[in-house]
């Protein structure tokens, strides 16, 4: 059995150890948000929070997560979490949306680092997330505008 | 938990057909050519569909107008676009509106520029609805009325109606949908109620915000691979490593003994392993050992294929048009061009990879749960593979995570597994069939390899002479039930549409094509056989237009005079990318201008070289679609094929070495990424012509514009996808 705290709740989970916390999340605990895309980091569909920093949750192991609070995009709350969320449905980023929760945490995760990113900071935090329908152009614009809202 | 899309039949009906004959049965007349469809003599009459508010629209006592949708939403937006249509004509409160997915129902929610299949493909999910929707909303609206003059014992056409609310001024009275609805269901159907004049739309046309936003950013959408049935185990599947390889024998005894593994079963597409979640289906596998028999697989390299394209090229093909004698045209030329382009296989790689799931019912009926693109294809192919009758088959359409074309297989192939495994399993527990990333990648059913060989002639003064084309590639439609309908004396459009119809006024010309033979299964990707008769035709204009001395805009304008439309975007995409100003050493503008599915897109690349890499620096792009139902979701649609297409122009592939896939996951076929994404700057031409469709359009452009560019930069052509960069020297 191991101990995990998801979105503020603690939770018994049998599984062994070396089970990605993607599974767990997605097969044991119900939070479907957190999707499968590639199983081997190179596309961030799995983008959780481990303690407020972004990480892949498809390489990371039950076992290795100990006492860190894991937050999903069920879960993810407060002033940049609402900034993102609200620039993401202004300019319709979506499209098929499956990739989108792990972009929206990834993007938390640079606003909450750095408040007013460049164009080459949003490279460098979003270039682990595949949208293969392409809504680049409007997930760049949604940051920018996220981060002018938190001004 | 249960976890489930709404799905609302609209009432309860006889389902046409059973299982051994609905899959022959149900595809008479099917047709791939909408664009042509929509425009010929003969076709089909869109504007003459009846009036079925009950089909497509629910109105609750609470306000709610639930808009049934009959198509598949994989991300191109249609859900909001066909919403739309309907609550425009209904006058309805937009912040009321609902969407459903409807059920398979080829009576109520065929695809009517595809013949008697409720199916989603060739950007016809706008196009085929746009009379039916209104008129459905319209019929609905009309029946409000009647039902509130009925009421109020005032004349129709006193009443006035206006955001969901339906008012009578004289009187001061007003009331809302809700309150009405269940009178106006009783009121008889107008069969041609009178639709608005575009001057009284007040959504269509408008910015209407996408109604899948919310729940597609919070974590609440729930797509195939999300859902949770009671009691449901999950089942991975072993493949052949070869296309046409079956399992000979097989040792599930470690697979048995890890942990979460319920069963392991042999099926004819290979052997499930079947777990209470996931991972351990998955690790199962993993431990499973299977032996193959390749007895009858594709064993060769994609090398070799492509080669023995060559070979086939060189002969005499089936013609698919023809005008004069090009061949001696082009003899007698000042100057005569030739070419060669080469096209890989292509994975369609949508970011959730393909699932279902099929949950047997107390009753011996099935529910399925997946993202359907083909619905009554589907529902039948799935009955046969149950060994029921298609009336015992549900399909419940889940919001799709990109489709690109993969999720529409004419035999259904991953629903088909899934049926096999329930059938095999004896239906005990729902199964959700999970394909990995690296089942999705290697699991063929790929934009095929396509060779194209050109040749034309320019007269002294830059005029073309004669053009000759030669195209070899696996037909998509050869040996699917397709077949008869689409394949003509031995030609299938879907492999020289784009090309033998162009709109270029040739004098002359012959386009030929073969049908390659192998074992690789091949589909539909994202604009089909456009996706490289574009590049091919779009590339060798280009050349012509430089051999001829001539503007490469100007000189396609000269060859477009019959083709006002096509004429229009590319006059529209010059002016706005500034065509015609120098360019900065080593960047470059290329264009081109191609139509697809009766839509017309023309882009301008501004790129620069750089040492073996192009950096595309922004897209201009005009696009002609008829009425813009919704603008902004238009514009969304061509940005998403520039960042979805880039990285086929760039560097995806799928090759095969002794008949084995290498590309398996996006390590080695890698999709675009933020950083690589240009800007992209989309204009929409004003239209009053009947809308058609933006998902496809987008994509067959961006290559030759962006390789017409590299010429202009540079010097050097490259024809070939992707483009090989390696020789490319920055300037």
């Amino acid at each position: 059995m191991a101990k995990l705290t998801v979105n503020g709740v603690t939770h018994e989970v049998d599984a062994d150890p070396d089970t990605p916390l993607l599974w767990v999340l997605r097969d044991h605990l119900d939070k479907t948000g957190t999707k499968y895309g590639c199983g081997i980091a190179q596309c961030g569909a799995c983008t959780i929070h481990l303690d407020g920093q972004p990480v892949r949750s498809c390489q990371t192991r039950i076992g290795d997560v100990g006492t860190a609070s894991v937050t999903t995009i069920e879960g993810v709350s407060g002033r940049v979490a609402d900034a993102v969320k609200t620039a993401w449905r202004g300019l319709d980023v979506v499209q098929c949306g499956y990739c989108q929760s792990g972009q929206i945490m990834s993007a938390i995760g640079l606003l909450s680092s750095t408040p007013r990113p460049t164009d080459s900071d949003i490279d460098g935090a979003m270039d682990g997330n595949v949208c293969r329908c392409g809504t680049y152009q409007r997930i760049r614009a949604a940051i920018h505008d996220a981060a002018r809202s938190l001004a | 938990m249960l976890k489930v899309n709404p799905t609302r039949a609209p009432s309860r009906r006889a389902f046409l057909g059973g299982a051994a004959t609905a899959a022959g049965a149900i595809l008479i007349g099917f047709r791939l050519d909408p664009g042509k469809a929509a425009r010929a003599a003969g076709g089909p009459d869109l504007a003459g569909v009846p009036a079925q508010p009950n089909a497509f629209v629910r109105i609750a006592a609470d306000d709610t107008v639930t808009v049934m949708i009959k198509h598949l939403d994989m991300g191109q937006g249609n859900t909001t676009g066909l919403a739309t249509i309907l609550a425009d004509e209904l006058d309805a409160d937009w912040s009321r509106v609902r969407t459903a997915f409807a059920p398979a129902d080829a009576t109520l929610y065929a695809n009517l520029l595809l013949g008697p299949v409720q199916g989603t493909g060739g950007s016809t999910a706008i196009a085929n609805s746009w009379y039916q929707l209104r008129k459905a909303g319209a019929a609905a609206r009309a029946m409000l009325v009647a039902a509130a003059a009925d009421k109020w014992k005032v004349p129709a056409s006193e009443i006035t109606v206006e955001s969901g609310t339906v008012r009578h001024a004289a009187s001061n009275r007003q009331v809302r949908f809700g309150e009405l609805a269940e009178a106006a269901a009783a009121q008889p159907v107008p069969q041609e109620p009178r639709l608005k004049d575009p001057s009284q739309w007040r959504l269509i046309g408008k910015k209407v915000p996408r109604l899948d936003s919310v729940a597609k950013t919070d974590g609440t959408a729930i797509y195939s691979m999300d859902i949770r049935r009671p009691g449901q185990v999950t089942a991975v599947v072993a493949h052949p490593p070869r296309f046409g390889g079956v399992a000979k024998s097989f040792d599930d005894k470690a697979a048995r003994a890890v942990r979460g593994v319920v069963d392991v079963v042999a099926i004819p597409t290979g052997v499930a392993v079947i777990a209470k979640d996931t991972w351990s289906a998955m690790k199962g596998r993993e431990a499973l050992t299977v032996t193959w028999d390749d007895t009858a697989a594709e064993m060769r390299s994609s090398d070799a294929i492509l080669a023995s394209y060559r070979e086939l090229a060189r002969r005499p093909g089936l013609v698919a048009s023809e005008r004069g004698d090009a061949a001696t045209a082009i003899k007698g030329s000042a100057k005569v061009l030739e070419a060669e382009f080469s096209f890989p296989y292509l994975a369609h790689a949508a970011m959730e990879p393909l699932n279902a799931t099929i949950e047997r019912a107390r009753d011996g009926s099935y529910d399925v749960y997946a993202g359907c693109q083909l619905q009554t294809v589907e529902q039948a192919v799935i009955a046969a593979n149950l060994g029921v009758t298609t009336d015992k088959v549900r399909l419940h359409t889940q919001w799709a995570g990109g489709s690109f074309g993969r999720r529409a297989t004419p035999g259904a192939d991953y629903l088909a597994e899934a049926a096999t495994i329930v059938r095999a399993t004896g239906g005990k527990a729902p199964i959700h069939l999970v394909w990995t990333r690296e089942d999705d990648m290697a699991g063929g059913f790929y934009r095929p390899t396509v060779l194209h060989t050109l040749k034309a002639g320019l007269d002294a003064k830059g005029a073309i002479t004669g053009w000759t084309h030669t195209m070899v590639g696996k037909s998509i439609m050869i040996g699917s039930p397709f077949e008869t309908m689409i394949v003509k004396n031995g030609v299938d459009s879907t492999t020289v549409e784009g090309a033998s119809d162009t709109p270029y006024a040739l004098p002359a010309y012959r386009f030929e094509v073969h049908n390659a033979r192998e074992g690789v299964p091949v589909l539909w990707w994202r604009s089909v056989g456009h996706t490289h008769t574009a590049q091919a035709m779009e590339v060798f204009i280009d050349e012509l237009a430089y051999a001829a001395g001539a503007d490469p805009v100007a000189f396609r304008l000269g060859l477009l005079t019959g083709a006002p439309r096509l004429s229009g975007v590319l006059k529209l995409a010059a002016e706005k990318a500034g065509w015609g100003a120098a360019s900065a050493k080593g960047r470059g503008l290329g264009v081109a201008a191609h139509e697809s599915f009766g839509s017309y897109v023309a882009m301008v690349a501004d790129i620069t070289a750089e040492d073996s890499k192009v950096k595309v620096n922004r897209i201009v792009a005009a696009v002609d679609v008829g009425i813009a139902v919704n603008p902004d979701i238009i514009r969304a649609q061509v940005e998403g094929a520039v960042g979805f297409a880039l990285s086929s122009v760039l560097r995806n592939k799928i090759t095969l070495k002794d008949g084995v896939v290498q590309e398996r996951n996006f390590d080695s076929y890698e999709p675009t990424r933020m950083s690589e994404m240009p800007i992209v700057e989309v204009h929409i031409m004003p239209s009053s012509a009947a809308p058609t469709g933006i998902g496809e359009p987008g994509v067959p452009v961006l290559a030759p514009s962006i390789s017409n560019a590299i010429f202009a930069a540079t010097g050097q052509r490259l024809r070939s996808l992707p483009l090989d960069l390696t020789g490319m020297k920055g300037v």
